[in-house]
């Protein structure tokens, strides 16, 4: 805890160099953590789609022998646990780090060492659970790890489940109270929160259901830990503990996790489908509106997953009708969406075609998911392939083709060259038909009476066609994924240049370079309406149609060397990921006790070093003179100084 | 370009929407009647009260949801045809329409009285499924990793992955878990929906049969490594030749003390598991399997896995895990006892005796 | 300078994240209490709460903790007035009456221990020592902050226009007073 006055002799310098894989290391810009949040998400997407095609192919014919059941319930468990946490969370965090600060005229978000640290935990979690292969066997209970089988299991599989589940909710808070907390305070002036693009509202929504979320099923888990290593009696029968305890805590998250992962795809997709259709958001307030509903009634719905776990009949009519009414904010977003297109001028380019495609599914997911609330049906439709065909339809259908949207979208922006379009086409088209052909036969499965998270299936059932159509379609995905990493190396390489504004835009990130200087904006943008860069490109003629102005509204670095603009930007810092590293051995040591004693005393020590360090650090290494005055110079906590760093410029907004 | 296109647009639009209808009301008989394989594990194929009442419900919220869907994706596609910029088009100016409230109400309110009116027949069904049985035949189901375990509370009878019950009467089941164990679901589609076994709780659940017949179930909900083979079957028999079968069940068990198949079942621990009612085998214990009296009745063992074969028998007898797998090491399935041939073949005999 | 450069409504952003932070926490009390709640009668033939509680035991190191919230109150007056003296003292009050909590808490367990309450004795101990442990953890690490920022008061002083760490740690502080007057009653109070 120094002050600038008097940095004390222990605190080394900061690490001076932005470039290079130590200018990666440590890092603390919002767009280089949103750019590895995304790529390591992405490498955990193969991951869990090669374990997603072993199923299928374990599954396509009756009685399959490509693996056993040992290892049948280890990739599912890991596939639904790395889609879920190291997949569709992490890209949103990706989305959410590189565009929420620049959306609403940021330079940096409100901690910028807290953000690095938020992705170096959750890099050490993703990297922790999925080394469990290496040591003894990927956990195998199941994503949602009902007790007691996870208290059962003697081997340390479900420990590394479970621990490393806390430890990607520790990076997922931070994240989200950094989040909440820039969006908050560092908006750009005029930038008011109905002015705010829906993405950044949706990035809100999600934040706030983490931070109430994650601390319930954080208990679970400890109790989980506890139960399994210090004889604690939580979910033990014989002895007056509750397994369904566990199903409560876990459904507090879970639900609400549902929406942790769908709002952010709900959020790209309404900035695709107004940019090119050339028209605002229809319905802006009540989209935004919506989207906070869902998040809300997120938290009164999530005993619908055990409606067989017998609740009787009152609480089972309760759940089934509060599920109901989540059905209405989500057709208001539907409904608005497609009010969006009515009267454009739509261009199909392949994010909006993966948004109108995610429209499109996500409405059947919408329609399934309303007959899980008609309770009596549900108990047929429960952990059968109905189920799992539901939640794909929504996590698949709905935020997995948001995601490609929100890639092809701003790729241009991030890497400043423009994904092939004519590539990109075919990948939408093969990955829409290999999606429908993988998971619409599963409602006739589900219905048909084929449970999920089994390992094999007998013969004569009447499913055997189904199945085999679903494993042609997961191939048929997996050949439109490797089409899109041809695309993204391809174009990374030799794609059109995207300039500042190839989609013509509505917000402020088209405003900027493409891709942006360090510091966003060389001139802190101010702000006077909704899509504000939409309305100082475009006038009203009489006829109340958009006139193109003859002004430049784009940001200064947009055609300027970035050198030329002296902003101060905080440093970067070895810290964050030291204390990832530090988190990441005591959690290895836990799982080898007593041994591990000595490698939890190294984590610790590890830990003490880089909080001693973070908090010692010189963190004021301006890039350019910029004359702040002595008003920021604090720190103590930590990050408050850096906060204070970003918004100030020498060229300043007036 | 017609001389009338106004007139001629009526007149399309009026037969394509007829077309359009017609093709609708063709899919979804097709859709509806199509779902069902008829096979013994389909859901949609009810055969009990019970599951008709969630079969009704379910087609009725199907049909809904099928004319929502139509209606959405027609407006989706028609507003993409419509709208959308033809190819070498220049971007056209449109007009900046922020929202419109009327609209906003309306797409609010119209789902919520659909909801509402879905609302009446679920809480309906909800409470009648959950009404009491009279004169209900009782039976607990204990769920085993990875197998169940049937008692007829009145009428003394235990056994194991074949239930037997008669035609038209309810079946009240008491569905519960040991505390060592962990959550199954007992489901069988075709007489009911599915409810959970909790350790430490007993839930419950009301079956009955409209037929005579076979109905398949398993396991619903995962419960470890041999979840998938953890299945179980129902006959549903005319009440006169289901009291048949509680007689044979009741009869004391065809075995003699003193044969060498007796001996080998005893030295060779079997018995510390397995019950055989009336003769030293209590069974229980750590680890317990499933009661043998009359196993010879059984067509499946091994969670109805297999069908009882000598052959199937004398396989999992040489190695059990081989067929399915199981932790004999953490007292959970049968472990493998090291026989010789000989030895197998006389237990088999021993077992297919158990009549 | 002194334009404002962000839109925030007035929040200050160092207590923004603090109180999402604390928002965050109370969900997991919450969720610590409601297992007790739902196992403080399964003992397990174990002692139960009316065998073991020392209700004016508890009461009085309770009362240790509510006052530290009063010199707390009256650490963050003095930094605001930036008397470092009277700051000093007010911190170290603070930590030490929270160091007299912890040891009254260990007191507790050891007893409790020795009369048979231990982590697998029953669903009742278990979730028992959760939550009264996390909260404790809780304590310690108040502690620790306000022992670092007595340190460092001591090295640099801690003036207003130097942050805002003194109001940070009282709201954290004064969150895990709150938290604790709840497991008192629900926990203790309404037991026996």
């Amino acid at each position: 805890m120094a002050t600038i006055v008097e940095a004390p002799p222990v605190a080394p310098a900061a690490p001076s160099s932005r470039g290079g894989l130590w200018g990666w290391l440590t890092s603390v810009d919002h767009k280089k953590i949103g750019i590895m949040y995304g790529i390591s998400a992405f490498v955990f997407f193969v991951l869990g789609g090669i374990e997603a095609l072993v199923i299928r192919w374990q599954l396509a014919v009756p009685d399959g022998t490509l693996v056993n059941e040992e290892v049948y319930n280890q990739l599912f468990t890991m596939h639904g646990t790395t889609m879920v946490f190291l997949f569709v969370m992490p890209v949103s965090a990706a989305f959410g780090n590189y565009f929420m600060p620049i959306m609403i005229g940021a330079r940096d978000v409100a901690f910028p060492r807290m953000n690095a640290l938020s992705f170096w935990i959750f890099i050490s979690g993703g990297i922790f659970i999925s080394s469990s292969f290496f040591l003894g066997g990927f956990p195998d209970g199941a994503w949602v790890g009902y007790s007691p089988l996870s208290t059962q299991s003697e081997v340390i599989r479900m420990d590394f489940w479970a621990i490393g589940l806390l430890i990607l909710g520790v990076a997922s808070l931070l994240g989200a109270v950094n989040f909440i907390t820039t969006i908050f305070t560092m908006r750009a002036p005029g930038m008011t929160l109905f002015r705010m693009p829906v993405f950044v509202w949706m990035q809100l929504v999600v934040a706030f259901l983490l931070a109430f979320s994650l601390p319930l099923v954080t208990v679970g888990l400890f109790q989980v830990i506890l139960d399994r290593n210090f004889g604690t009696l939580f979910y033990d029968a014989a002895t007056g503990g509750d397994p369904i305890l566990w199903q409560h805590l876990f459904w507090l998250f879970g639900h609400p996790e549902v929406y942790i992962l769908i709002l952010p795809a709900m959020g790209i997709v309404s900035e695709v489908l107004p940019t090119f259709s050339r028209k605002p958001l229809f319905g802006y307030q009540f989209v935004v509106f919506a989207g906070a509903a869902i998040g809300f009634l997120g938290f009164g719905v999530w005993a619908h997953h055990m409606f067989t776990s017998g609740l009787g009949p009152v609480a089972e009519t309760a759940f089934g009708l509060m599920t109901m009414t989540i059905a209405v904010p989500t057709g208001i977003k539907i409904f608005n969406w497609v009010g969006t297109m009515w009267g454009g001028n739509i261009s199909f380019t392949t994010p909006m075609l993966f948004s109108v495609g995610f429209v499109a599914m996500f409405t059947i997911g919408g329609l399934s998911g309303v007959t899980h609330s008609i309770v009596p049906a549900d108990t047929q439709q429960h952990d059968s392939y109905y189920v799992v065909a539901h939640f794909h339809y929504v996590l698949f259908g709905g935020a997995v083709f948001g995601v490609f949207a929100g890639v092809y979208y701003w790729f241009g922006k991030v890497f400043g060259r423009m994904l092939d379009e004519t590539i990109g086409k075919w990948h939408y088209w093969l990955m829409f038909i290999g999606f429908n052909l993988t998971f619409a036969p599963m409602h006739f499965l589900g219905l048909n009476g084929m449970p999920r998270r089994i390992a094999t299936y007998g013969d004569g059932l009447g499913w055997n066609y189904w199945n085999f159509m679903a494993t042609v379609g997961s191939f048929v995905i997996a050949l439109s994924i490797l089409v899109f990493l041809y695309n993204a190396v391809r174009s990374y390489r030799s794609g059109e240049l995207a300039g500042p504004d190839p989609w013509d835009g509505r917000t402020l990130e088209w405003t900027t370079s493409s891709p942006p200087a360090d510091y966003n904006f060389a001139e802190v943008p101010v702000v006077e309406a909704i899509d504000d860069f939409w309305y100082k490109k475009y006038g009203e003629d009489e006829d109340h149609l958009p006139v193109r102005l003859d002004t430049n509204p784009l940001d200064p670095s947009a055609s300027a060397p970035q050198e030329e603009f002296h902003v101060h930007l905080p440093s970067p810092s070895y810290y964050p990921i030291l204390l990832a590293v530090g988190i990441v051995t005591l959690a290895y040591g836990f799982l080898w006790l007593p041994v591990g004693y000595l490698v939890m005393a190294a984590g610790l020590g590890i830990m003490l070093w880089a909080i001693f360090g973070w908090a010692m650090e010189d963190i004021d290494h301006p890039m350019g003179d910029n004359g702040h005055g002595e008003g920021h110079a604090d720190d103590g906590g930590g990050d408050d100084a850096e906060a204070e760093l970003v918004g100030t410029s020498s060229e300043g907004a007036e | 370009m017609g001389s009338h296109p106004a007139v001629k647009n009526a007149v399309t639009s009026h037969r394509q929407r007829r077309l359009r209808a017609g093709v609708f009301v063709a899919i979804l008989t097709l859709v509806l009647a199509a779902c069902g394989t008829g096979g013994a594990q389909d859901g949609l194929s009810p055969a009990s009260e019970r599951a008709s009442n969630i079969d009704g419900l379910f087609r009725l919220t199907l049909i809904i949801a099928i004319v929502v869907f139509v209606l959405v994706q027609a407006a989706i596609i028609y507003t993409s045809f419509k709208f959308r910029r033809k190819k070498g088009e220049e971007p056209r100016p449109v007009k900046q329409i922020h929202g419109n409230t009327k609209l906003e109400i309306a797409w609010t309110i119209a789902p919520a009285i659909i909801l509402a009116g879905l609302a009446v027949p679920t809480v309906q069904t909800i409470f009648e499924n959950a009404e009491e049985p009279v004169d209900a035949l009782e039976i607990t189901v204990t769920g085993h990793q990875w197998w169940w375990e049937y008692e007829y509370t009145d009428l003394g009878v235990v056994t194991a992955n074949e239930m037997h019950i008669p035609v038209g009467q309810d079946i009240a089941l008491t569905l519960t878990a040991d505390a060592g164990d962990v959550i199954h679901s007992f489901w069988v589609p075709r007489l009911s929906g599915k409810r959970d076994l909790v350790p430490g709780h007993e839930n419950t659940l009301t079956i009955s049969a409209d037929e005579v017949g076979l109905f398949l179930g398993q396991c619903a909900e995962f419960c470890g490594l041999s979840h998938a083979n953890m299945r179980l079957r129902v006959y549903a028999h005319e009440p006169a030749d289901f009291d048949a079968w509680v007689e044979s069940q009741l009869a004391p068990a065809t075995v003699v003390e003193d044969s060498e198949g007796w001996e080998l079942f005893v030295n060779k621990g079997c018995t510390a598991c397995h019950a055989i009612d009336g003769t030293e085998a209590e069974g229980g214990g750590l680890n317990p399997g499933p009661n043998l009296t009359h196993f010879a009745q059984r067509d499946t063992f091994a969670g109805a896995l297999y069908d009882s074969t000598e052959e199937n028998l004398s396989a999992w007898l040489a190695n059990p895990s081989e067929l399915k797998s199981m932790r004999p090491d953490l007292n959970r399935g049968m472990p493998n006892l090291g026989l010789s041939d000989d030895e197998i073949a006389t237990l088999v005999a021993f077992l297919q005796g158990l009549s | 300078m002194a334009v404002a450069h962000t839109t925030s409504g007035g929040l200050d952003i160092r207590k923004t994240a603090m109180w999402s932070f604390l928002a965050s926490e109370l969900m997991f009390f919450g969720a610590l209490i409601s297992t007790f709640l739902l196992y403080r009668g399964r003992t397990n033939g174990g002692p139960d709460a009316e065998e073991l509680f020392d209700i004016p035991f508890t009461s009085v190191s309770s009362f240790v903790l509510l006052m530290s919230s009063l010199t707390m109150v009256l650490a963050h007056n003095a930094w605001e007035r930036n008397d470092q003296r009277q700051l000093r003292l007010w911190l170290l009050s603070t930590a030490g009456l929270g160091l007299v909590f912890l040891g009254g808490q260990f007191y507790e367990f050891s007893t409790f221990v020795h009369e048979g309450l231990k982590l697998d004795t029953s669903p009742f101990g278990s979730s028992f020592y959760m939550l009264t442990g996390f909260h404790g953890a809780h304590v310690a690490v108040g502690v620790l902050m306000l022992s670092a920022m007595s340190i460092l008061s001591f090295r640099v002083g801690l003036t207003k226009s130097r942050g805002m760490n003194v109001e940070l740690v009282a709201l954290y502080w004064h969150f895990v007073d709150i938290v604790w007057i709840v497991i008192f009653t629900v926990v203790y109070l309404l037991q026996v």
